[in-house]
This record gives C-alpha cells, structure tokens and sequence, in this order.
C-alpha cells in the first residue's frame, strides 16, 4: 500500500574548495554523522542506504561498494544511483519511492562529490557520445551560454539581468554556514569578470566544491514520533528526455524538461498558481542566466519576463518568492550532493530550522535539479501531510 | 506491502562482440521483446529504470546514451548504477509508491568495448590497494583459496559447476558460449589466478535485457502469465577485502532471510523450485548455494557432486548455463530474473527444469568478491 | 543479421577516458602511510566499540559505525590467510605473472591487508604461513613502500 513520506534529518558538510583533511569515506561520515545528529538518530535506525556521485569526478568503480566504511551501509540493503547533474535530486525521489513504497521505513540518502580530486570538466567532457558530440560540443559551460545567447536574441534580456540573480544568489550565500562561496559581489563585479563562453561570466558560474549532503526519509507514522515537524513530499516528477545534446531545442533558451516537469509536478500537488502558492524555491542554478529562463519554464513569469521578476526583488529573501536563500548552486556546486542540497534546504525552510536564511511560514517548497543532457527533476514539499 | 508481477521479459543473445549494434543500440531489441513479451506498447510504460555503470561504458552519466532506446523521451526516469537485480528492486517500488503502474527496467553492457581488468581495478581503494593491480579475478581468486580451504572443496567440485553450465547453456539460445565442456576438460584448462582455471570464469561478453514490472492492478489487465514477486531483498558487506571473511557470505543470508520471510518460504531447498544465481566463477555457485540456504554451511561442494543441482535435479541451479556462460556485466542480476521468468511460465525450452515451477529464485552482485547480493524470489501465484 | 556487412564497413570509435586524478588519503591515512615510510612500521586503529584494530587503519569502524580511538602498533610479521598466483598479465600489475597475491593477518591486528608474496616460489605458497614485510628501499608514502612480504 503506498503511503506518504517526509524528511526527517538533513546533515550537510561545511562545502570547500577542496577538503584535504579528509578522503571521499571521510566526507561522506561527516555528512551523514551530522544527519544523524540532526534527527537524534543512531545508524542502527536506518533501514537502507542509496548513495550517488559521479564516478569519474573521483575515478571510484562500484561506489555504493567502497563508501560503506563511510556511509554507514555495513550489513543493510545499499544501492547506487547516478544521472549526472540531476544525481542528487534522483537519489531523493529514490528515498522517496523506497519508503512510499513500503519496501523501507527510513532510508538514508547521500550525495557527495570531491570534485578537488579531478579534472572536473575533463570527466564532464566524457559524458557526451563519442561519436556526435564529444569532439566539439562538450562541458557543462558551452551548452549553457548557447542557452544563454538564444534566449537574449529572443528577448532582449542582457547580461546585466542575469548578474543581478548571481548578486542575489551570492547575497543568500553569506547568509548561509554550509555554503562554499560567501562573498557579496556588485553588478559591476559580474559583468567585469572573465568571460567564459559569451555571455557568460566567471561570476555568472557556478564552482566546483568539495562537500557532501545525507537526508533521511521516512514513512508516515514513524516520521511524526521522530520529528516536530517532518517535510512531507508532496510530488516528484523527472524529465531525462535527450540522448544527445543536438537534440535539444536552444531557441530562446527554454528548458523543455524543466517545462514539463514542472507542469507533472503542479498537477500531482494542485498548484494552480506557482508565483502565488509556492513559498520558497531551491532552484538548481548552474548559472545565473537559468535564474532568469527556467522560472519562465516554471510558470512563475511569462516568457521573457523572467528579468522583471528578478529586477523587482520578488525572489530575494524578503521577497513574495524567495529562490535559493542558501546561495544556490553559484555558491556551492559539490555536484553529486548538489541536487540534494536543494531538498535538505527545502526542508530546513520547512522544519523553521534555515538560521540567518529563513523564509518566514513556509508551507510549500520546491526543490529542482538539472543535469545529464539538460535534464530536470522537480520535487515539492509541504509542511502538511498531503490528503 | 502490495503486489507486483513481472509482465513482460526480453533479451538479445550474449555474444563476445556485437559489432551490428553500438551499446545503447544493443538495448533497443531487448525492450522491443519485452514490450512484445508482454503485449503492450511504450504507451503503456509509465516509467523506466535504466542501469548503467560509467566505467564498463567509457563515459560519464552512461544513463545518457541509453534514454532513447529505453523509451525515456518525456517519460519519468531514473538511473541504478550497478547490476540489474537491484535496479529492479527500484523499479518494483516505482509500481508500489503510488505513481505508476507499470516500470520497463533496461541493463546492458558490451564489455567487449573495454578492458575488465582496468575496470574492475578502478573498485579497489585507491590509497590502500588500488596500486597492487587487483582485478575482479585475482580478488575472486584470494577468495576461492580461503571458500575452499576453509571447507575443503576441491577443484574438480567446481569444475563440476563449469561443465554442468556450460552443457546447460547449449540448450539456451541467448548464451554467448555454446561448450560441451567435461570435469576433465575444465581441469584441464589454464590456470588464470590459482585456483581458477579458464573455464571457472566466466566470459566477458556482450548484451542486454529488459524486464516489464506492473502492480497488482495494471498485472491482472496486461493478463498473460505474470511471475508474481514474492520477496526480494538486498545488503552490502563490508569493502576491503582483509574486513570480511572471505570465505563467508554473510550479506547473502541476510538478504535472503529477509526475501525468504516476505515469500514465507521456510525449507529453501524444498519450497524453490528453481534458482538463477550469479556464478561469476564456478566456486561462486557453490558459495552462494551454501548461503542461499540451499544447503549447510560447507555443503555446496557434496551438494553440485550429487547432481541435485542439475537440470533434472530435485533443485536445479543455473539451468540457463548463468554466467559461466554468458556473462554481460550489469545486465547479468537482471537476465537471472529473465530466466527465472522463463521457468515459471514453463517457456524456457530446452532449459526448463524437470518439474512443476511455483517458485524460482533469482539472484544479483554487486561489486567485488561478492559484496552486495539481492536476491528475489518469483511465484507463480 | 550479419549480411549487414556485405554493404557496410563496421567502424570502430577509439578513445581511452584521461582524467588525472588526486586523492586525498585524509589524516589517518596519512599518518600511516607516512610513518610506513619514515619508520618502516605498521599502524593500526582500534575501535572503542568492538576493539577490533583495523589494518590499514581508517578513521571510522567499518563495523561498528563510531569515530576509531588509539593507535596500536602492528607486527611487521603475520599470517597468510588466503592467496592466489597471478599468471596472467592484465596491463596493470606492478609485477610480472606469476607473482603472488595475498591476504596477510599481521600480529596485532583483527583485519587484512592485501598484499604481495615475494622471495618464494609460487607453487610453495600455502594459507597459514608466516611472512614479514620487506620494505622498499626507496619510500614515498605509499601502500607499495613494502616492496611484499617474505615467509620467515
């Protein structure tokens, strides 16, 4: 029988450029110690361990194998899932499919990522086919400026919209203990800094972090004795629709998976209006300009009127809609946690737990991720156990 | 928990190079055959289950390339990376949470692309062992040593294994090997890693499978012969070789305990019917028989030597050949329940048992030296 | 399905993944490797819970889940538990075949280590008996600054 699910624990690393002090099981402990912690749990709670990264980042076969020193998974049901960029938010809707499930009670989920101990683009570059693209279209940076490009032909936005949401985002992060980036910048700061691939900027990108998030998920009845306030997953819903990155449509920059997996999730909640019903966002931003684009995607403004609702302050912290109060992906980009980060964020909102960066009386929260072969998971979470 | 059958069942024959299919290509007939197996269309998919592993494909997010010839497109989808059987332990909870009725579930590999050794290398510690050039044979190798000093089983009681599957295999039309190998002809073959002779391995080899899982309700509309999931269950040992007792396989009852009392199966060696196991080498088969509760601890030796394990033994083990015979990486756990499938419906030719199947048991690893089992057990009912 | 090639070549994609790779060994590890090196002597870690000492050592119980307490030194000497005879040449050995690997218990400590069988015939090798690190003359902080292990 399905049943309903929440999070109960979150634990997260202090996200660094690069952690010396410690190896991949190290990190790993250290944020699954902390979820523990954070939900007065002992290991011996936990029924079954999901876990993911991306292989080549940290050149680790068989994963889910080696980080059991780490994880905690010794002698339970342990299993590894990997999308790419979306891995994190794939390993939550997987805790959230194992408990609803009824196969477990409580599973711990953990993204980690030390992206210090590689080439990072170099790995990413091994993501595309061979054949078709690898040779001349490959690396997170260049499919996203042709994104970027298409949708300022389109509509006239400029570079100066897209670094008012990095000085938003890198505003959040300061706000924020775990967050690897925290120094404020200017408009004029943005658009002064190196160009990567035209128009995007070195401060329009996100880093890579070394760092690692754990959540626990747990079934409804036992969620409720472990925690005053659990954060119910209301829906999940994923679009991994493109085999080659050719396939995808870049005019005008839209994100057709976020799109539609956006419009899955609304009708599995019954969000009517978005921008009103939605109460904070952790938007996965690999780069300013989608802080722009995919909220059209997401039918919180009209195409093209992404610029306006940034411009207005509605998504600061303060504003009707916050996105990223954590400083986002700009701020910390440990990439198999990354998309994991968004839900444990979701959920501090939710439990009143987020410090410095909350968001006064969240009800309903909503955590993406992006990744693969743009690529996106939507999931939504609220402060009520759904009907 | 509710129920759910597996509805549909597809495969492309294991062969030591495709060279008409590049990989995500070769994944295409086996969810054709699948969808066909069970009489549906890629409409009737609600979800998909892919799994992948990076380093057996040459390329980071392997789940990628393979989208497309899943079904993927504007589908909900996700990605289990490791071997088949677990990823269908997902895919089964996919059908029971509530949000979808039916899942495809898709492995593959074409280890003829690679090299096994550099891969399987890259799942050994880097700052401890990685640099002493382990691979998934040596290691297997350091446990067979202590499997079979421990217990005293020899090497004609696994070349016992070899030959029974190897002959088994050539009434299995999908195997990529097709040998009328003896006791005296596996003996005879070369030794890799003592004690493991050539024909103790199994082949790399190249293919894929696709399985169709429903819940209760949409099972009962597709009709056919649904194989009933009747427990399964799955854990994790320990990583570093020296941390485990090599010549014990406690992951392996554990899991099978657990999938036992959700089957409510009690007397194992009486209530199975039949069992698909992962014998990546022959003494695995002996091995994991013992921690299948098939029989003592000590006893998989006596227990091949008597013949029960053969295709017209009272319980037949690997009556496909297993992956003695055909061994594509990844997809292996998945083809063990496509075979087991096949024995339930009584659809498995010249490889089904000689005895009424109600129930089958079908078995996954994951990593080195048998790190992390699942194991399911299917019913007829 | 194979007269495909009778009006196409099959082509073949050739590429090798290259990405460098640095692995942080963390602070317990470091501390062994480099006291291997500098001392030529094993260090273990004892867990407080279940009082195994781990060898290698790690910073947390694989067994227990709790943060390992003292370091304990271990013997140079031990005992083999299990090994096989390499003879095959995969590419990626730091030996030529046939060489031995092995499973070593070494005096003090409650896990293995794996490891390289040296100064014995392969053929002579059996479970149970006595070996004792040799060191490398020349050591870098590395698991191979013990050049193998001998029978004693």
């Amino acid at each position: 029988m399905a049943r309903r699910a929440a999070i109960v624990a979150t634990g997260q690393t202090h996200h660094r450029s690069i952690r010396r002090d410690v190896n991949g099981q190290e990190i790993i402990n250290e944020a699954v110690t902390r979820c523990l912690e954070d939900g007065e749990l002992t290991i011996d709670d936990i029924d079954a361990v999901v876990i993911g990264n991306m292989d080549h980042f940290e050149g680790i076969n068989y994963v889910d194998c080696w980080s059991v020193d780490g994880s905690g998974g010794f002698m339970k049901p342990t299993m590894k899932l990997t999308t790419g960029g979306t891995t994190g938010s794939t390993l939550a809707i997987a805790g959230y499919h194992m408990v609803a499930s009824g196969a477990f009670d409580k599973v711990l989920v953990i993204g980690w990522e030390k992206n210090s101990e590689s080439d990072t683009t170099g790995a990413i570059n091994t993501a595309f086919d061979p054949i078709w693209d690898r040779p001349f279209f490959a690396g997170a940076i260049a499919g996203l400026a042709v994104t970027a490009q298409s949708y300022m032909d389109m509509y006239g936005a400029t570079p100066k919209d897209a670094a008012r949401v990095s000085v938003r985002d890198r505003r959040h992060a300061c706000l924020n203990p775990h967050a690897h980036l925290r120094k404020e910048v200017t408009i004029e700061e943005v658009l002064a800094s190196p160009m990567l691939a035209d128009p995007v900027c070195l401060l329009d990108m996100c880093p890579r972090t070394d760092g690692a998030c754990a959540v626990v998920y747990a079934a409804e009845g036992i969620a409720e004795k472990l925690c005053p306030q659990p954060a119910w997953v209301l829906g999940v819903a994923s679009r991994h629709m493109y085999s080659y990155v050719s396939d995808a449509d870049f005019s005008g920059g839209a994100l057709f998976s976020m799109a539609r997996a956006s419009q899955e999730l609304y009708r599995k909640v019954g969000i009517k209006e978005p921008l009103k019903e939605i109460d904070v966002i952790e938007l996965y931003q690999p780069f300013s300009w989608a802080g722009l684009i995919w909220i059209e995607d997401m039918g919180l403004a009209k195409k093209g009127e992404g610029p306006r609702l940034v411009w207005d302050g509605v998504t600061d912290l303060g504003g009707a809609l916050p996105i990223n109060p954590s400083g986002g992906v700009i701020s910390t980009n440990c990439i198999g946690a990354t998309a994991l980060i968004r839900s444990a964020e979701i959920a501090l909102q939710i439990q009143g737990k987020a410090g410095d960066r909350q968001v006064p009386d969240v009800n309903l929260g909503v955590a993406t991720g992006f990744g693969g072969c743009l690529w996106t998971d939507t999931l939504a979470y609220g402060k009520k156990k759904p009907e | 928990m509710e129920r759910a059958a597996i509805v549909g069942i597809g495969q492309t024959k294991a062969a030591g190079r495709f060279k008409e299919f590049n990989y995500p290509e070769l994944v295409y007939p086996a969810v054709v055959a699948a969808l066909e197996d069970a009489g549906i269309t890629i409409d009737d998919i609600d979800n998909v289950i892919t799994t992948s592993n990076d380093f057996w494909d040459g390329r980071t997010i392997a789940s990628m390339a393979t989208g497309d010839v899943s079904g993927c497109w504007d589908r909900n989808i996700s990605c289990v990376e490791g071997d088949g059987a677990f990823g269908a332990f997902y895919g089964m909870c996919r059908c029971l949470s509530g949000h979808y009725g039916t899942t495809l579930v898709t492995a593959y590999s074409k280890g003829s692309e690679s090299i096994s050794a550099y891969i399987t290398n890259a799942a050994f510690d880097p700052i401890y062992v990685r640099s002493l050039g382990l691979d998934m044979v040596s290691a297997c190798a350091l446990q067979a040593r202590r499997y079979m000093d421990r217990h005293n089983i020899s090497e004609e009681q696994c070349a016992v294994v070899s030959s029974k599957n190897h002959r088994n295999a050539l009434g299995n039309p999908n195997a990529h090997l097709h040998l009328d190998l003896s006791v005296e002809d596996v003996m005879g073959s070369r030794m890799i890693c003592d004690p493991l002779k050539l024909y103790d391995c199994s082949p790399v080899s190249d293919g894929a499978v696709a399985v169709v899982i429903a819940n209760e309700d949409r099972a009962r509309k597709i009709g056919g012969k649904p194989a009933w999931i009747k427990g399964v269950s799955f854990c994790m040992d320990n990583y570093l070789l020296g941390d485990r007792d090599l010549a014990e396989y406690s992951a392996l009852e554990k899991a099978a305990k657990k999938a036992y009392a959700a089957a409510g199966i009690s007397d194992p060696r009486k209530e199975i019917d039949v069992a698909e196991v992962y014998d990546a080498f022959s003494y695995q088969e002996l091995m994991w028989t013992e921690g299948l509760g098939l029989c003592e601890q000590g006893g998989g030796g006596k227990l091949a030597e008597s013949g029960a394990t053969g295709k017209t033994g009272d319980i037949p083990v690997n009556p496909s050949g297993g992956l003695l015979a055909s061994h594509p990486v990844i997809a292996a756990g998945l083809i063990r329940i496509a075979e087991a499938v096949r024995q339930i419906r009584g659809e498995a030719g010249d490889m089904q048992v000689d005895k009424d199947v109600r129930t089958a048991l079908a078995h996954g690893v994951n990593g080195v030296a048998g790190q992390s089992h699942c194991v399911w057990i299917l019913g007829k009912e | 399905m194979s007269n495909v090639w009778e009006s196409v070549e099959p082509r073949v994609y050739e590429s090798q993944i290259k990405v460098p790779y640095a692995w942080q060994a963390g602070e317990t590890a470091s501390r062994f490797l480099l006291t291997l090196k500098n001392e030529k002597k094993f260090l273990g870690k004892k867990c407080p819970k279940c009082a195994k000492v781990l060898m290698p050592p790690r910073k947390v119980c694989p067994y227990c889940f709790v943060e390992t307490g003292d370091w304990v030194d271990v013997s140079d000497e031990g005992v083999i538990e299990t090994f096989t005879v390499a003879r095959r040449d995969t590419g990626i050995m730091p030996l030529k075949p046939p060489f031995v690997y092995a499973v070593i218990r070494l005096d003090g400590a409650d896990t293995g280590l794996v490891h390289l069988l040296g100064e014995i015939e392969p053929g002579a090798v059996r479970a149970g008996m006595r070996v004792k690190a040799v060191f490398a003359e020349e050591r870098t902080g590395k698991i191979l600054d013990v050049e193998h292990f001998k029978p004693v």
